[in-house]
């Protein structure tokens, strides 16, 4: 994409990280509306009479309840519990459905996604080299995007074809910045047009430097930083989108996991001084930040640590060791930063 | 943010700094081109009046939004006065990185050791590598 994008190399494609800086990036999507090209992310479509049993193996969430037109995150567990993905999977037909993945995880989940497929009778379809995926985000996309589309969109949680500015797109009210909004699915070549209209009508570009900073304001993971095969979905606290009695693979490991006080927790925090903790700092005493980053809204360092069970109640004070400098923090509830009208809506990981 | 500038009176640090010479005081600070690599900078924690810089030596960071940084030393001396307004506005460094923007001013310890730095068009001719 144009727009004065500053690119940066990731799992084989040029990412935008940043266009007029990412506090003001940041700013937009918070205030009014921010645009984001998330092509990168991959889709695997399921399809066929077993589709639904296929997914109920593999996610963790209870794939029945996604009503049609609905939409459910959920986990990728292996055997173990260790986490393979974090995946939204959106109910097109009454035995389809697309399941949105991780860009670095996407070919490894397809495999996987086949090699377990073996037996149960559904086609497994690689999606990613058919759609741009552009994410529309803040208070105002909703009157953006409707004014060029030709139906009323589709509600927070539910996902629909409409024409957008002349193009058929899949439109999902999902979103990864605690905001409303929603995303766009369309043919890559026609991802440019929809992208230029929006921009026209008041959408700002925003980079990948500013959903790190607005996801980590309202505390949603990010695969291979706060989610990985070493923890599982207790560890990292989302207990909620695992039902065990589906039997999802890993469902076993989750049930024990729950059944006991892991030893660490995946909990927020802010830094009560000066200093930014970055991915990969140690906590002393025991820990790591998976999650580090300056939080324009709070104007302070912000992030997600695994901490010792034993030290992860909310409040409790603690010290990173930010390249050699101690630095204070404090553990909080999550969200880290919360909209004046209301709480976040769970949101696309 | 500003357009790209590099002021010809400035001397500068393959490192992204520069030193504008007065006598035997110089005043530091991070290159437009510094500022713009690390965006929108959030914290400044620069050395104590007093402090002994040695030149191309790291002295302080500077953190942005998206990552933390390495300021070097151009020269060598004495710190004489810090830019306190950086504390409360360090996106000063963005906005004017070569005026209200600047670091500290160091009384240096050897003027030889500018003949280590670069003019303005050789380092404008390290950014094109």
């Amino acid at each position: 994409m144009a727009a004065g994008a500053r690119l940066v190399p990731f799992a084989g494609w040029e990412m935008p990280v940043q266009y007029e800086g990412v506090i003001a990036e940041h700013r937009a999507v918070r205030e009014s509306v921010g645009m984001f090209d998330v092509s990168h992310m991959g889709q695997i479509e399921t399809n066929g009479p077993e589709a639904l049993a296929l997914l109920q193996r593999l996610c963790s969430n209870d794939v029945s309840r996604i009503d049609l037109g609905g939409a459910q995150y959920s986990v990728l567990c292996r055997e173990d519990g260790g986490v393979l993905d974090d995946l939204f999977t959106y109910r097109l037909d009454p035995q389809r459905y697309l399941t949105v993945t991780n860009a670095a995880n996407h070919e490894q989940d397809l495999a996987w996604f086949r090699e377990h497929g073996d037996g149960f009778d559904a086609q497994i379809i690689d999606r990613a080299p058919d759609y741009a995926m552009l994410a529309v985000q803040g208070p105002l996309p909703r009157e953006i995007v409707q004014a060029v589309a030709n139906a009323p969109l589709p509600a927070r949680m539910t996902v629909g074809t409409r024409i957008i500015d002349g193009v058929q797109a899949l439109v999902a009210g999902t979103g990864y910045t605690g905001e409303d909004g929603v995303e766009l699915l369309v043919a890559p070549e026609q991802a440019r047009s929809v992208w230029d209209a929006l921009r026209r009508r008041g959408a700002r570009p925003a980079g990948l430097a500013a959903r790190d900073t607005l996801r980590t304001e309202v505390c949603y993971h990010l695969y291979g930083n706060d989610l990985s095969t070493e923890h599982g979905p207790i560890e990292a606290g989302l207990g909620w989108c695992c039902k065990e009695e589906t039997g999802f693979i890993g469902a076993d490991a989750v049930r024990a996991a729950r059944a006991s006080t892991p030893p660490q927790q995946l909990v927020p925090f802010v830094l009560t001084g000066p200093g930014v903790a970055r991915p990969g700092d140690r906590v002393v005493g025991g820990g790591t930040v998976t999650s580090g980053t300056f939080s324009p809204c709070l104007e302070l360092g912000i992030g997600m640590a695994y901490l010792p069970t034993e030290h992860a109640a909310v409040g409790t004070e603690f010290t990173i060791d930010v390249r050699g400098k101690e630095r204070s923090a404090r553990t909080a509830k999550r969200p880290l930063y919360r909209r004046s009208d209301g709480a976040p809506r769970r949101a696309l990981g | 943010m500003a357009e790209a500038s590099y002021p010809s009176d400035l001397l500068y640090h393959p490192e992204h700094d520069w030193a504008r010479l007065d006598g035997d005081v110089a005043t530091f600070g991070l290159t437009w081109h510094a500022q713009d690599a690390l965006g929108d900078i959030v914290f400044v924690d620069p050395p104590a009046v007093g402090a002994q810089l040695s030149a191309n030596q790291p002295y302080t960071e500077v953190e942005s939004v998206k990552a933390v940084s390495d300021v070097f030393a151009p020269l060598s001396g004495e710190v004489i006065e810090v830019n306190q307004r950086l504390s409360d506005s360090p996106e000063l460094i963005n906005e004017d990185p070569y005026g209200d923007g600047w670091l500290l001013k160091v009384r240096i310890a050897d003027a030889s050791e500018t003949s280590g730095l670069l003019e303005r068009d050789a380092y404008v001719a390290t950014l094109d590598e």
